[in-house]
């Protein structure tokens, strides 16, 4: 099955040119953006001689209104959206595949609580909440992380726990609880692998959500908190100089676009590719 | 060896209301008794939804029982907890219908075979390897074949696969859950003179679910008729296919395809048979059986001995 889905990996990007250009840009934001501190330039040094200074040759992207090199901060900004990305990605997975799996593999009242608590996260503001908790908690990157996070597992459970109630009366699974396997490895053994292709896909999809959510949030000054740079502070901050300098808010602009419509093609891509098989 | 007394297994159905508070049953199998003896091959046919899939399941404990009680060697296995069966999980085993869905596709053949070693904690990971090429070769494979995954497989070799698997512990008991079915002909046979020879080298013992009658007279030695979640009619196999007693299986004999188109002889008894309504009240087969009267309608027969080693549930064979 392994080099079988690798090859219609191979197949599903030959086939689907915005997956890869998605792939692309993905990696170099991801590349420049871990390796940000190779551009020998302070982010959050303050010149007050060059304001708002135009892309030229010395400042690429031009220079914010505290004669902040705009390319530094981009490639920092970077960093930080993509690590929340990433890192709430995997901590919306985690829970989401726990409760999902536990959940669908269980049936019964375990499941019948777990998802009405699901409902119940669902139909909350996300937004607000995450308002809420940020004047709570000391902003900073590893609180977006957690709290992004931790509103964002539920379609993941969802979608897990279907997936694992189709898996559990599949006749392998029957097998495997006849033959005396614990649930634990059940789940663990022969139901994730099985519907990894569908975590992935999800998990994918999820970052471009999540980078977004965090965009939002510091937009409205909530997440990051200046000085660090990040997509979404930088293009609050660029509210002000609309006119004057317009660079300010497409730079960081385009690249949440780019970023989340990456994002989302190479999950389209992947979902297409497992759906295959 | 197994003793299956008064089985019931009761699945509740949803509630079609919002607010109805009397759950429903599906009566998948109700109050079935039998015995399988050890080395034999114990064959339960009927119809799809007959239950006897269930029955299969019940008795390696799938499923919880809502009555009765399964004893496997001297010990009483029906409501025991998952922790206290681990011991007699070891002494039986199991092969299913479909060789696709009993596969795990993203395992290898190693780890197919050696998951029950592992469970039981049988051997160290290079004898279970060891154990797993034998156990191919022993099943007509080659052990080559060990690092592949099962969709290389065909469905004949898949059900081989299945076969190693189980074989792997060491059973007592292995239940064949129509392991033939999903194959085609000559694979059939194959797989049946497999299970044959295995069955004289290992002494093991079969309860084999079919709903091809030709292959369960081949091999049972004894068989149950399953109807709708009771059994109607048990006895040995040449009994059975010489002299059957109860309506449903002479309808079920006359469906057998004969080699020869000119010998047909029950078709003209049974009406063709009428769309399945559930009987509420009464022998389950009265509204399908040509000699129902009223008491069938009202009374349910018992499973009774009218010849040795010959138990039939109907009225005509009362008193």
């Amino acid at each position: 099955m392994r080099d079988n889905i690798m090859k219609n990996l191979k197949l599903g990007f030959k086939e689907d040119k915005l997956a890869v250009i998605g792939v692309i840009i993905i990696l170099i934001l991801t590349v420049t953006s871990a390796f940000a501190f190779l551009y020998p330039v302070d982010a959050n040094a303050i010149s007050v001689t060059s304001r708002l200074a135009k892309p030229s040759l010395i400042h690429p992207f031009g220079t914010d209104d505290m004669g902040r090199d705009y390319l530094a901060r981009c490639l920092y900004g970077g960093r930080a959206s993509l690590l929340v990305g990433f890192l709430s990605m995997i901590l919306s997975t985690m829970i989401g595949v726990i409760v999902g799996s536990i959940s669908g593999y269980m049936g019964g009242k375990i499941d019948a609580i777990l998802m009405r608590f699901v409902d119940a996260l669902m139909s909350l503001p996300t937004f607000l909440i995450m308002v809420v908790m940020n004047a709570y908690l000391k902003p900073g990157i590893k609180n977006v992380i957690i709290i992004i996070g931790l509103l964002t597992w539920m379609s993941i459970a969802r979608i897990v726990r279907g997936e694992t109630m189709s898996l559990k009366e599949r006749e392998y699974v029957v097998y495997s609880r006849i033959s005396g396997q614990s649930r634990l490895k059940i789940i663990l053994q022969h139901i994730l692998p099985n519907i990894m292709p569908t975590i992935i896909v999800t998990a994918t999809i999820n970052i471009a959500s999540a980078i977004l959510m965090e965009s939002a949030l510091s937009f409205f000054g909530l997440g990051i908190r200046p000085p660090t740079a990040s997509w979404g502070s930088m293009l609050n901050n660029a509210q002000g100089y609309m006119i004057k300098a317009p660079y300010l808010a497409i730079f960081p602009g385009v690249l949440i676009l780019l970023t989340v419509i990456s994002f989302n093609y190479l999950g389209e891509a992947l979902r297409k590719i497992f759906e295959h098989k | 060896m197994i003793e299956v007394e008064d089985l019931q297994i009761y699945f509740r159905q949803k509630k079609q209301k919002l607010f109805s508070f009397n759950t429903e049953y599906l009566k998948a199998v109700d109050h079935v008794s039998f015995t399988i003896k050890r080395g034999e091959t114990f064959g339960l046919v009927g119809e799809s939804g007959s239950g006897k899939s269930t029955v299969g399941k019940g008795i390696l404990r799938y499923y919880n029982l809502t009555g009765g009680n399964i004893t496997f060697d001297g010990t009483e296995i029906g409501y025991q907890k998952e922790k206290e069966l681990l011991p007699i999980r070891k002494k039986m085993q199991s092969i299913f219908q479909d060789p696709y869905a009993s596969l795990d596709p993203s395992h290898t053949v190693k780890d197919i075979i050696c998951e029950p070693m592992e469970i039981h904690k049988l051997y160290d990971k290079s004898e279970r390897k060891e154990r797993a090429c034998e156990l191919l070769e022993m099943v007509g494979m080659n052990k080559n074949d060990i690092l592949r995954y099962p969709h290389e497989f065909s469905g004949g070799q898949r059900q081989r696969i299945s076969i190693a698997r189980a074989l792997s512990i060491n059973p007592q008991f292995i239940l064949c859950d129509e392991p033939i079915s999903a194959l085609d002909v000559s694979l059939q046979a194959q797989i049946v003179h497999l299970l044959e020879g295995l069955q004289d080298k290992l002494g093991l013992t079969y309860l084999f679910i079919s709903h091809q009658l030709q292959m369960v007279q081949q091999i049972c030695d004894n068989i149950g008729v399953m109807f709708l979640g009771n059994l109607v009619e048990l006895s040995d196999a040449d009994d059975l296919y010489k002299n059957p007693l109860h309506p449903y299986t002479k309808m079920l004999l006359s469906s057998m395809l004969e080699a020869d188109p000119g010998v047909r002889c029950l078709e003209d008894d049974i009406p063709e048979y009428k769309v399945m309504t559930r009987v509420k009240q009464g022998c389950k087969f009265s509204n399908r059986c040509p000699y129902a009267n009223s008491r069938c309608k009202e009374e349910v027969p018992k499973l009774k001995e009218v010849a040795k080693g010959h138990y039939v549930a109907c009225f005509q064979y009362e008193g």
